[in-house]
């Protein structure tokens, strides 16, 4: 019984994702497909470019979650990871016929190979075979920058794992921060490029599908869903495992969890590993959003946007973590946007207070507002069905009552 | 020999001012447990005040307002933004601080306009003295003077008052010590009064220093003035300033490193790895008291 | 009903802070608003007006806005057209640009300009090339943000020049053997400039020390001391403007005597304020000299000391950055481009641009194959710290270093 349910709910859930992954694909191509669209369906508009983000962002932020949320270890690192994933992805996606001029201050690459380059070398550089050249490099380079951080986050979890609460997440911050000044370091320009940025590598838009020079099928949108998709879906799977309810009694009460035969050491390092494999693989997708590498934007400030999104959402609800994402990053990257801009109303009446920087200040009084009236975030530790579940539940007795 | 002495004095000017920071940073975790991120930004917004009321006022007023004035914001921090999430998970007060810190630097891009601003010149702080040939401020000499003076004010307050005993008695143990009639309230409240005071009194002697004032300059000394508490010792307020002390002079000996090295880069990740190294192998610090982990 | 009113008592006070710092009120929106029915061409200014670079980005739009103060219409097959700046702030940030950068191409900019800042040219290239849309620097310096991107031109030098022309004029003025050089770590303009003058100096046989110091470092005592006790002849410092501000105070309390040169970024009044009334001395090379148009020159001071949000933009006070003066000739080559297309269409505009040659403030701007544009002439200027102004040292051109 219990077991069909669960078969339900999943069949449910992979329909819902289905429909949602072939909206955003129409979505993006009705400008190919109708006459004329509004604005905002062109391919670059800020609806495009704020959903990617909100794509990438929703993984980061489930990460996050899995790690503070559900397993209550506070850890600041996220950015750290992300930087890994991100250049690890950069430095091995950079084909060779760009990499000089890239690494122009340094003479070229240390890193002899690039991984596009290699595949169409396979399956040949046109048509189909650049396709899925493109397709495996990419693929590869996503799984191994999720490697790379989480293999780091082993290394890193082995001392840091063992501390409390905030000072848990002091250290962890403290080795985002060493992270960002070694790929900094001139000395390792060859490799990391330095203070340069690295860039030119395979982005969203490599995805869109073009013949003679004009875009016939656009993917750009669809493919960052489809890979955070992808990934979240993971995560789910591995929180309602035996594992995921391992992790969840660690949160709840360490010492009987483990009175209850549940190997802390253990259980907190494999939830610290695979949420930095997910930044990784994040931070390589950031990358792809940015075009570009470059250490300087994985500060703790990046973090705390994060831990915030993690937060509004309900720490330990992981659609709460995704809706949280989209509403903050339109928020802050566009429906806001008109708080920046000096406006005078038809009658010559300046509206007050709106000039730059206005945006930022509005939106950090939101979050302080849902920080301490909605303690719990917009859906608590709760997941979306259940608690749509729960408003039929109450419109039903409403109705009861009525009659 | 010279250079020596150059590299020791900017240690210990850095060292003293990431001090002042660092009481604050140690009081409110010694009895909040509460890292509080906001410390960083109050300093911060202390500058700010003291760059617009100099254009307005004489700096004799000015100083005494900004601290009257910081004072004001880190009580007022601690009500509106602290206070309703006593019985929150400490995850909770923590993202606050955090929301509390976005607040005050985005407000402060927002005043400033993104411009850095330039903080006025203190003669008698900013002349130009001597020490065994090598120039250096006045302030510079200055700083752990006034810092010593604090400490000592500072472990009087604690030891002989009875705020005092009470910051004392909470800290030991929150609970008991509000059963025992101790006013909570009060005691956080002077707590963040005495920790905002200190960050008004180091930002005068900061930026008199390093004159640039930003949104973002409050994030690093605060940071790193955690480090400090933490490494002399969590809520021990002389611990604070030998960790403050032992901080600047270290990062100043990495910034004076040869060149050729190419290490000066590591001199806050340094801080980093000396916090870890701290927490991995001596949580308790320095200087700091054992306690038994409660269950 | 306690917690309401702290949340009032927040609210009453963010207000009233943010009432105290309206006089630094900034110009941030549409210089001119457009009568509704008048025809409308919109040029996109991508720049930062918040984070590290926000202060030359304000001078830079400051120049633009000047430009259409003075010339707010253009002729168009006998037609007038209104133009409006569009402005996006990219918040120094490169995560923050793409979606400044969508901002401007949603409201229909015939075309962009800016950034200051190479890094967020960089991460925005990509979507104005995706929307078709020419993008036309005016101070980024970095090689790359134009090469490999059909739609980024730039109509200033690169940081190679410049680096050879600092490097030149250390080794001809100051007969210099050793350069001590310090950037800010992971800052790509920076170090740029560093690398480019590390190789120069050094192939002419002089030895350079450099270093570099952590983002939001405020304490460079140790620094100069070290470059003192190394003996350097000259300290060359590309860093931004608070920086520089702050290496400059802390080199003239240590009594520093080697000479300091900086980059395009230090041509400005913050960093001329800190130097006054100290004997330190401070070269930079720059895109513009005051005085190089005085009918420039005298427009500009007067729109400054006519608007209180100019002034603030401009930091205070009316002495002219370089980056005005390219933010000036950046619209001035924008109109012409509109102008050789013969409408507002981004598609005529960006095949119209390459072919554009004009005769600016700051010298004459033709685009090469890579859409840099061709120059060969940097000022370097001194400060003169007595009276707080700058005065022309010399100009360099690339025939004389070869």
């Amino acid at each position: 019984m219990l077991k069909n349910e669960s078969k339900r709910a999943g069949r449910k859930a992979f329909l819902g994702i289905v429909i949602l992954l072939a909206g955003i694909v129409v979505l993006e191509n009705l400008n190919l497909w109708l006459p004329s669209v509004p604005s905002i369906l062109l391919p670059t508009s800020q609806l495009f470019v704020v959903l990617k983000k909100a794509a990438v962002y929703s993984l980061v932020a489930v990460s996050m979650n899995l790690l503070n949320g559900f397993t209550g270890l506070f850890s600041l690192g996220q950015a750290g990871f992300m930087l890994l994933g991100a250049y690890t992805y950069a430095i091995l996606t950079v084909p060779l016929s760009v990499k000089d001029q890239v690494y122009y201050l340094y003479g070229g690459s240390a890193v002899k190979f690039s991984l596009p380059d290699l595949f169409w070398g396979i399956f040949g550089s046109s048509g189909a075979g650049y396709a899925i050249g493109l397709v495996l490099a990419v693929l590869i380079a996503l799984i191994l920058a999720g490697l790379v951080a989480a293999g780091f986050a082993y290394l890193i979890g082995l001392p840091v794992l063992r501390l409390k609460s905030d000072y848990l997440a002091i250290a962890t911050l403290g080795f985002a921060e060493i992270l960002r000044a070694i790929f900094q370091w001139q000395k390792l320009g060859p490799v990391t490029n330095g203070a340069n940025m690295i860039k030119s590598f395979p982005i969203f838009s490599s995805f869109n599908i073009k013949s003679n020079g004009a875009t016939v099928l656009y993917l750009s949108t669809f493919v960052p869903f489809l890979i955070a998709i992808i990934c979240i879906v993971l995560i789910v799977l591995l929180v309602n495992s035996t594992y995921g309810r391992a992790f969840k009694a660690i949160r709840d009460d360490e010492v009987a969890a483990e009175a209850m035969g549940i190997n802390l050491a253990k259980h907190k390092m494999l939830s610290f590993v695979v949420s930095s494999f997910f930044a990784g693989v994040g931070g390589a997708l950031f990358a792809m959003y940015v075009a570009n590498a470059q250490a300087k934007v994985y500060t703790t400030t990046m973090t705390y946007e994060i831990l915030l999104i993690v937060v509004i959402g309900g720490i330990g609800s992981i659609s709460g973590s995704c809706i949280a994402t989209f509403l903050y990053v339109a928020c802050s990257e566009w429906w806001l946007r008109f708080l920046d801009k000096e406006t005078v109303l038809d009658g010559g009446f300046q509206v007050p207070l709106l000039r730059n920087g206005f945006r930022m200040v509005v939106f950090s009084v939101i979050i302080m507002i849902v920080v301490l009236f909605f303690r719990k975030g917009i859906l608590g530790d709760r997941e979306l069905p259940e608690v749509i579940a729960g408003w039929k539940r109450k419109r039903a007795k409403r109705k009861e009552a009525a009659q | 020999m010279q250079y020596f002495i150059s590299v020791l004095l900017s240690g210990i000017a850095v060292g003293g001012q990431y001090a002042l920071i660092a009481i604050g940073y140690t009081m409110v975790y010694g009895i909040l447990r509460l890292i509080n991120f906001a410390h960083g930004d109050v300093f911060m917004v202390a500058g700010l005040m003291g760059v617009y009321f100099s254009t307005v006022m004489p700096m004799y007023i000015a100083i005494p307002l900004v601290l009257v004035l910081t004072v004001l914001l880190g009580f007022t921090i601690e009500r509106v933004a602290y206070k309703p999430l006593r019985t929150a998970p400490r995850m909770s007060v923590m993202i606050s601080a955090i929301g509390v810190s976005y607040f005050l630097q985005n407000t402060a891009t927002y005043i400033t306009g993104g411009q850095p601003l330039t903080y006025p010149v203190i003669p008698s702080l900013a002349k130009t003295v001597s020490i065994a040939g090598t120039p250096t401020k006045m302030v510079v000499l200055i700083t752990p003077v006034l810092v010593i003076l604090l400490v000592l004010a500072l472990t009087q307050l604690i030891n002989r008052t009875k705020v005092g005993m009470a910051m004392r008695a909470v800290s030991r143990d929150f609970e008991t010590a509000q059963l025992m009639g101790v006013r909570i309230n009060t005691v956080i409240s002077v707590t963040f009064v005495i920790g905002s005071a200190l960050a008004a009194i180091g930002s005068v002697l900061y930026f008199t220093c390093y004159q640039a004032v930003v949104p973002t300059v409050g994030a690093l000394p605060g940071l790193k003035a955690f480090v400090a508490a933490v490494f002399g010792g969590i809520g021990n307020i002389p611990g604070a300033v030998i960790g403050a002390l032992i901080i600047g002079i270290c990062e100043n000996i990495i910034k004076g490193l040869p060149s050729a090295w190419d290490v000066s880069v590591f001199s806050d990740a340094f801080t980093f790895a000396l916090l870890i190294l701290v927490l991995v192998f001596k949580p308790t610090g320095l200087f700091g008291e054992k306690v038994t982990d409660k269950v | 009903m306690k917690k309401f009113f702290a949340l009032l008592l927040s609210l009453a006070m963010v207000l009233s802070l943010a009432a105290c710092g309206s006089g630094n009120n900034a110009p941030a929106a549409s210089g001119s608003a457009a009568a509704s029915g008048d025809k409308v061409i919109k040029i996109g200014v991508f720049e930062p007006a918040s984070g590290d670079s926000a202060s030359g980005g304000k001078k830079e739009i400051l120049g633009m806005q000047y430009a259409n103060s003075e010339t707010p219409t253009v002729e168009l097959n006998g037609e007038t057209y209104q133009i409006e700046l569009v402005m996006a702030d990219n918040g120094s940030s490169t995560d923050k640009a793409p979606s400044a950068a969508s901002d401007l191409i949603a409201s229909g900019v015939s075309i962009v300009l800016g950034s200051y800042g190479s890094g967020v040219s960089m991460a925005a290239g990509p979507l104005f090339g995706d929307a078709g849309l020419a993008a036309m620097g005016v101070t980024c310096t970095n090689p790359n943000v134009t090469a490999g991107n059909d739609y980024y031109y730039r109509i200033c030098f690169l940081d190679d020049f410049q680096a050879n022309v600092l490097a030149n004029f250390a080794m001809d003025k100051f007969g210099a053997k050793v350069a001590y050089c310090l950037g800010e770590s992971g800052n790509e303009y920076d170090q740029g400039l560093i690398s480019y003058f590390t190789k120069v100096f050094e192939a002419a046989g002089g030895k350079v020390i450099s270093d570099s110091y952590p983002t939001n470092n405020s304490d460079f005592t140790s620094y100069l001391n070290k470059a003192k006790s190394e003996g350097a002849d000259v300290i060359f410092t590309p860093v931004s403007i608070a920086y520089a501000t702050q290496i400059i105070t802390q080199a003239a309390s240590l009594g520093i005597e080697a000479p300091i040169l900086g980059s395009d970024t230090l041509d400005d009044n913050m960093v001329l304020a800190a130097a006054q009334g100290t004997n330190i001395q401070l070269y930079v090379s720059t895109f513009y000299q005051e005085g190089g148009s005085p009918e420039f020159d005298e427009g500009i001071k007067n729109y400054i000391n006519s608007n209180a949000d100019a002034k603030a933009s401009n930091g205070g006070d009316d002495t002219i950055s370089a980056v005005t003066a390219m933010g000036y000739d950046a619209y001035y080559v924008a109109l012409e481009a509109i102008k050789a297309a013969g409408s507002g269409d981004k598609a005529a505009v960006k095949a119209a641009l390459p072919g554009v040659t004009f005769s600016g403030v700051s010298g004459d701007i033709a685009f090469d194959d890579v859409g840099d544009a061709i120059r060969d002439t940097a000022f370097i200027k001194t400060a003169d710290t007595a009276n707080g102004v700058w005065a022309l040292e010399t100009v360099q051109t690339a025939s004389a270093i070869g």
